[in-house]
């Protein structure tokens, strides 16, 4: 990568950041960091709540078999401010999750995005498509 | 190629703020707050002169206010600090254990995050709302609220120890309140990190009002039992004025939230 071009990522990475508010509970040392999967597969449930929202959906694995997996994102204060909401998601969906795993396999991880059934993604960190919803207040 | 494609990823994630930043402005209910949604210019929030004694409103830390690691000022420990710390197991900074073995009774328990917590973990937006005798702060993390006596009367002696404590608070000047608080519950962290305090600890808050937009808040820590020495666990923290019509979310860490999160996540899987 030149020169230019490395500045220009790393201002991406910063911009990121300001976007993205860190994690409130706790740190990431749950996950392998360096490294990303991409799981297709059902969701189960859909938990908006605090202190982490959590997807679960069943997903064939590299283990070969299908298992339910939770992967979390941050609170719902924080995941609203990025256009997450408590009807992001419905039991039956058909999603692709990428995700950083779980450091010891089990089926659980942290995740990057979610690519919905209408084509949108929805971003745990980074450019985010679905709108917030809010309720206009009546007046 | 390579240009194009650092360039695509500037051009989203600033796309990103740009949306983060309209979307906690414009949510008339269940706004989040956020630190990036500027409520006036910059230059009009620094010009517009503070109003006298006065904190009334609604106001945001931002993601400066989380603090999701503790603070990194903080004083060195006396030997019972260091071993009631030691049985601290966090889920972020000095402490962090996986979350499994993570027994913070905020996150683990839904106990109240008790004071000074609120102040130093998870600073969400706060109203501030005064009366003849008191300042009222009105926290949307918890959604609690704490009473902060301004009309002169002494703090309490050796006071049966609350999870947010006893406070009274006076101006020391048109634009500084300052709020003196004792009696605070042992048993709650006094952050995420998992630091530790007695119920000696008598917390100072400076308040500041800098303009009509902006206030700044200084925390300053005194518990020599955990302690060597006072130490600042907020400095100048930057607080902007949020709309007065903004209808904040709630924020609450509920025990049965709680524990179905850690039988998701927490618990042993295959």
């Amino acid at each position: 990568m030149s020169g230019t071009s490395f500045r220009l990522f790393l201002m991406a990475i910063v911009l990121t950041g300001l976007a993205a508010p860190s994690f409130a509970h706790h740190s990431s040392a749950n996950y392998d960091t360096q490294k990303e999967i991409v799981l297709k597969g059902v969701v189960t449930a859909w938990l908006w709540s605090n202190p982490h929202c959590v997807l679960s959906f069943d997903a064939r694995d590299a283990t070969g078999k299908v298992r339910n997996w939770s992967a979390e994102v941050q609170n719902p204060t924080n995941m609203t401010s990025r256009g997450w909401s408590r009807r992001s998601f419905t039991v039956g969906d058909m999603v692709t999750v990428t995700l950083k795993p779980g450091r010891d396999g089990a089926p659980i991880g942290l995740i990057t995005t979610v690519l919905l059934p209408n084509g949108h993604a929805l971003y745990a960190s980074g450019p985010e498509t679905a709108g917030a919803r809010s309720t206009p207040a009546q007046r | 190629m390579r240009k194009t494609f650092t360039i695509s990823i500037l051009a989203s994630a600033a796309a990103s703020l740009v949306t983060a930043l309209a979307l906690a402005q414009t949510l008339p209910w269940n706004n989040p707050g956020s630190e990036q949604s500027p409520v006036e210019s910059e230059a009009s929030r620094r010009s517009a002169p503070a109003p006298k004694r006065d904190l009334s409103g609604i106001w945001d830390a931002g993601f400066a206010g989380v603090a999701p690691t503790g603070q990194n000022t903080v004083a060195p420990l006396t030997p019972l600090g260091e071993r009631i710390g030691k049985t601290h197991r966090s889920g972020d900074g000095s402490r962090v254990v996986a979350v499994p073995q993570i027994n913070d009774p905020l996150s683990t328990m839904g106990d109240p995050a008790g004071f000074p917590r609120t102040l130093l973990f998870e600073l969400r937006p706060f109203q501030v709302v005064q009366t003849a005798s008191q300042v009222l702060m009105l926290q949307m993390f918890e959604k609690r609220w704490r009473v902060i006596w301004t009309d002169g009367r002494a703090l309490p002696r050796d006071p049966d120890p609350r999870w947010y404590g006893y406070s009274t608070g006076k101006w020391v000047d048109d634009y500084t309140f300052v709020v003196t608080t004792i009696g605070t519950d042992e048993r709650t962290w006094l952050n995420n990190a998992g630091d530790p305090h007695s119920n000696e600890l008598k917390v100072e808050e400076r308040y500041h009002r800098v303009s009509r937009g902006t206030m700044e808040l200084t925390v300053l820590l005194d518990d020599p039992k955990i302690y060597t020495r006072p130490w600042i666990g907020r400095d100048r923290l930057q607080l902007r004025l949020m709309p007065a019509d903004t209808d904040l979310m709630e924020m609450i860490p509920s025990a049965s939230e709680a524990a179905e999160y850690r039988r998701l996540m927490a618990a042993p899987r295959k």
